[in-house]
């Protein structure tokens, strides 16, 4: 059961300061040439130690890795895909911690480091379905949010898990504007959040997460809309109410708690019944739970999947 | 303006606007579209032929503020770029992005509200196109004033697709609303002022040159 433990774990090195400095003034000093967006293209990360995918593999293509970091919703740094790319390389992830609190009986704030250590990073490879009609694979690196949040011993109480997006104006140049209510919110069932599928992940194709893709750390949830997978989380709050994720607040009948990838219930403006994956012409059917259905229907076993959409 | 200059003129207009159709294939050839070509190239069809209408519909107070006949006879190529970039929207919509899966397009037609609005705002357009031939313009007379109005409908239509396809960031339909609303408020104030009624109805324009 236990995923293969291949060599300790290295994740603190997220890019050292000076090279990222000089990376910057190498970017700004070529930024005048229209080879721009080439250059920004170069932007690397430094690898990670984890074991190899073994259960959590697909028989599917894997997206580029210029494609799944150049084209992002990430509505802090920009409303359209190509702007976290280049607008996110000014965020700071590093120092990072993470307050883990509410109904938890070892709550505080934890640094990047404090939350990581424990845990044994591993790649796995999955769909993500974005709620506007379009899909990547993606090798993600990382562990499972439940063993997180089992060092932190939920209480009786805990009923769902509420995240929170770092909300830095200053770097985050939207949350000057109120496209949404910012800092972004998530929120999970107690359930899904346990679910071994549920990961947090650091990295992407062997390296640590770019930044436009919710560095230093995010949720991944593979059988819901990829909005669901809340980036750069700098809270994570066990609740007895169900919270209110941002986009539910923002058009509540558009969005949804549960937000599951669902063929059959249409986003009330398109149809989801397809997709278009990134890299191919045509479109692909949608798949029931984003092709997780034997490892999450359970989950939602009689309950009216349009009604709580 | 002498004729020549005017035929230079006209056929820089011309080649202007050609020019987003120009850069778009060349990004794509180029692979410079990013990761959902597809998306971008019908967003971008779709806003220039909105932003061509407006542009035509800046011709009529052109023409007043200038004092001058040459935006309105300007406005009959501008329109029917306007339409042009409409039609490969709307290809790009059946061929790129159905990719003539009819069944699943009359779907969407009919239950997908941002795109009946679509697709009535570009059924409008077609007679507009069709009668805009100096030939028709004659024929229909006052008619053809008339018929012609439905571009402010058409404008309003194009419009309430934009909004209704955005997820949550409206800036540019709403940048686009304003310029509408002062080329439609422009209209109104005209129509109700007695200094300018004469003015009401654009000329139809004169043969273009001698």
């Amino acid at each position: 059961m236990s995923p293969k433990r291949q060599t300790s774990r290295v994740l603190s090195e997220v890019t050292p300061e000076a090279v990222y400095r000089a990376r910057r003034r190498f970017m700004q000093a070529t930024a005048g040439l229209a080879l721009a967006p080439l250059v920004s293209r170069t932007v690397a990360a430094s690898t990670l130690n984890y074991s190899a995918a073994n259960k959590y593999t697909l028989n599917e293509a894997k997206t580029s890795f210029d494609d799944a970091t150049h084209y992002n919703n990430f509505y802090e740094f920009g409303t359209d895909k190509y702007s976290p790319a280049e607008r996110a390389q000014a965020l700071t992830i590093a120092p990072w911690s993470v307050v883990i609190e509410g109904e938890v009986k070892n709550p505080g704030r934890f640094t990047l480091e404090d939350i990581l250590k424990p845990h044994p990073l591993e790649e796995r490879i999955y769909r993500l379905r974005c709620v506007e009609g379009w899909s990547m694979v993606i090798p993600w690196i990382g562990f499972p949010l439940a063993a997180l949040l089992k060092r932190h011993e939920p209480t009786s109480r805990a009923k769902y898990v509420e995240f929170t997006s770092l909300l830095r104006p200053e770097e985050m140049p939207e949350q000057k504007r109120a496209v949404l209510e910012w800092p972004y919110l998530e929120g999970l069932r107690m359930d899904e959040a346990m679910h071994p599928l549920t990961l947090i992940a650091v990295g992407l194709y062997g390296q640590t997460l770019p930044k436009q893709n919710g560095a230093p750390l995010r949720l991944v949830v593979p059988w819901k809309y990829g909005f669901k997978s809340i980036k750069s989380i700098v809270k994570i709050r066990l609740t007895e109410q169900q919270p209110v994720s941002t986009w539910a607040r923002a058009i509540p009948s558009e969005y949804g708690f549960y937000s599951n990838v669902n063929p059959e219930v249409d986003h009330p403006r398109w149809s989801q019944k397809r997709e278009r994956r990134i890299g191919e012409f045509g479109k692909r059917d949608t798949l029931m739970f984003n092709g997780y259905a034997e490892a999450v229907a359970p989950l939602y076993a009689g309950m009216d999947l349009r009604k709580y959409f | 303006m002498p004729s020549r200059n005017w035929v230079l003129f006209k056929t820089a207009v011309f080649s202007l606007c050609l020019l987003p159709l120009g850069i778009q294939v060349w990004r794509f050839t180029q692979h410079q579209l990013g990761a959902n070509p597809i998306e971008v190239v019908t967003r971008h069809l779709g806003e220039w032929a909105l932003m061509l209408l407006l542009i035509t519909l800046c011709m009529s107070p052109l023409k007043t503020a200038l004092q001058s006949g040459w935006p309105i006879r300007l406005r009959r190529m501008l329109g029917l770029f306007g339409f042009f970039y409409a039609l490969l929207h709307l290809l790009a919509y059946v061929w790129m992005d159905q990719f003539f899966d009819w069944p699943e397009i009359g779907h969407d037609i009919l239950k997908r509200p941002f795109i009946t609005v679509g697709m009535l705002a570009f059924g409008l357009l077609i007679p507009l196109a069709l009668t805009s031939t100096q030939a028709m313009q004659r024929r229909l007379k006052r008619n053809w004033v008339r018929l012609h109005r439905l571009i402010y409908v058409i404008v309003i239509m194009a419009l309430i697709h934009f909004f209704w396809l955005v997820k949550a960031d409206t800036l540019r339909p709403i940048e686009l609303s304003i310029g509408a609303a002062a080329l439609l408020l422009f209209r109104v104030v005209r129509h109700y002022s007695p200094l300018v009624s004469r003015q009401r109805q654009a000329p139809i324009p004169t043969k273009v040159m001698p």
